[in-house]
């Protein structure tokens, strides 16, 4: 119990000390994050989209593929990059690994497949409630879709919230292809392995209490939006 | 909350850029968990950098991971502790050449109680007899590091073939020195450690030195440079300099002046054979 207590301790006193190089490690970790999820975004929304409205064959092996993608373990994920990336690998030349680029990489292929695969659930069940008023009106596929995806909006902040979480909290892969450098690619999640590594149990805690502090404050900051959002246009 | 938001524009801003500057004064070196996680480079590698203006970044690894690192030629420079493997290494070409540095020692560490009554003992291979004997809880790293590898030398020099006795009493964890300590730590398990990482770990519970001072528990670390003529990525020049600077006086005095609580952790030995 003496940990925890201690860890909590910790975590305050990292906070109000501005210790600075918790907060650069803290600010690697949301740029890391928030990139991967943009990217995971840009590659997500129109793709569970596409598969949501368009009717194909292998379609369902393609619906199937992506829930599956979903539960891709880390390690791998990390550990393919890691090859691609490497010096011996076909990416070799562009020298990313160990750079906070290689980390986004690794954490969209994470996380695209969770936001295309939600996404994609979303947008279908809105698709088969407004199929016949959208059709009616004459929009086009494409034009569809972008309804949808207006109007789906604030479930879709939900999606994008449980990415940036996966992000935020994932270790496995950045690990491998960042290599956890002091000041280079060390993020919270990182740190807290490291940290536990040594035995130093109370600061690894205490890392996490940060941490989850800020996932947080993400949370509040999306719901506070989302709220005034709804206030706003009704 | 100011400095938090400036803190992650500044990372965004330099996330880009960061690959561009591959071409800038920096170094990798594939080294392993004992160095980093023994304090050791963040002691000396800031007048490394002051000396010369080469930041070094650190991926800490255990010593078969970080040759493969180097076989790869995702390093400049690997920092190890095993020998054989480094011997190895240098004659597949992957490392063009080995200069030993520094050394220390491993130890045996135990739980309070003392199962196999092996405490204050010097004779680290009667102490690895009476552990398998008793089937006293035994924490193996088993991840190809260079703890692994002294391990395993251990057992053979004990006259035992771990491999065909062991039973549920050793635990292979496939994991890094300290993660290990922790699971030693939980069992009240033996285990092997070197000397660095054990001195600075917290977590330690009920465990303690058992057998030190055996000269079979000697532990020696290398530095080799990445064979650059494999791969022309390599930082030749830099990697360099990091080498001679490490064998240099300077750097063996930086290495000597490391302590924890008093103690000190490595001792230079460049230009020995070892």
């Amino acid at each position: 119990m003496e940990t925890f207590s201690q860890s909590f301790a910790t975590a305050f006193a990292m906070l109000v000390t501005h210790d600075p190089r918790l907060f650069r490690i803290v600010g690697l970790s949301v740029a890391v994050s928030l990139a991967s999820t943009a990217a995971s975004a840009l590659i997500g929304l129109p793709l569970g989209a596409a598969v949501a409205v368009a009717r194909f064959r292998g379609r369902s092996v393609l619906v199937v593929a992506m829930n599956a993608a979903m539960g891709l373990p880390p390690v791998v994920a990390g550990l393919v990059v890691y090859l691609v990336l490497s010096r011996s690998g076909p990416l070799g030349p562009l020298g990313l690994l160990f750079t906070p680029p290689a980390m986004v990489i690794a954490q969209t292929l994470l996380i695209a497949p969770i936001i295309a695969a939600l996404t994609r659930q979303v947008i279908e069940d809105a698709w088969s409630e407004y199929r016949d008023q959208l059709e009616s009106l004459g929009s086009s596929l494409a034009q569809s879709t972008m309804t949808l995806l207006w109007d789906t909006r604030y479930a879709l902040a939900t999606v994008l919230l449980s990415g940036f979480g996966r992000a935020s909290a994932e270790v496995g892969s950045i690990i491998i292809v960042g290599g956890n450098i002091d000041g280079v690619t060390r993020v919270m999640t990182t740190a807290i392995a490291l940290e536990t590594s040594k035995g130093d149990l109370a600061l690894a805690l205490g890392l996490g209490v940060v941490l989850l502090t800020l996932v947080t404050a993400v949370n509040v900051g999306v719901h506070a939006l989302r709220e005034w959002a709804r206030v706003r246009h009704g | 909350m100011k400095r938090l938001l400036q803190g992650v524009l500044a990372a965004l801003v330099m996330m880009p850029g960061s690959a561009a500057l591959a071409q800038s004064q920096y170094i990798i070196v594939a080294s392993t968990t004992s160095t980093e996680q023994s304090g050791l480079f963040g002691h000396i590698l800031p007048a490394f950098e002051k000396d010369t203006g080469i930041a070094v970044r650190v991926v800490a690894v255990g010593t078969g991971q970080a040759l493969d690192i180097g076989r790869r030629g995702d390093a400049d420079v690997v920092f190890v502790h095993d020998r054989a493997a480094e011997q190895k290494f240098i004659a597949e070409g992957a490392g063009v050449r080995r200069y030993p540095v520094m050394y220390n020692d491993f130890v045996l560490i135990g739980p309070s109680p003392d199962p196999a009554h092996v405490s204050g003992g010097r004779d680290i291979a009667a102490a690895f007899r009476a552990i398998a004997s008793a089937q006293a809880p035994f924490v193996s790293r088993a991840d190809r590091s260079g703890t692994h590898a002294a391990e395993l030398r251990l057992w053979k020099d004990a006259g035992i073939d771990i491999a065909a006795v062991k039973g549920p009493w050793y635990r292979e964890t496939g994991s890094g020195m300290g993660p290990a300590l922790n699971t030693a730590s939980g069992l009240n398990a033996y285990i092997l450690s070197d000397r660095g990482t054990w001195l600075n770990f917290h977590n330690r519970g009920e465990l303690r030195i058992v057998v030190e001072g055996d000269r079979r528990l000697f532990n020696q670390y290398g530095v080799m440079l990445v064979n650059p003529d494999r791969h022309p990525n390599v930082k030749k020049d830099l990697g360099q300099r990091f080498i001679d600077w490490v064998v240099s006086p300077r750097g063996q005095q930086a290495i000597a002046d490391y302590r924890i609580g008093g103690e000190q952790l490595f001792f230079p030995n460049a230009g020995s054979d070892s």
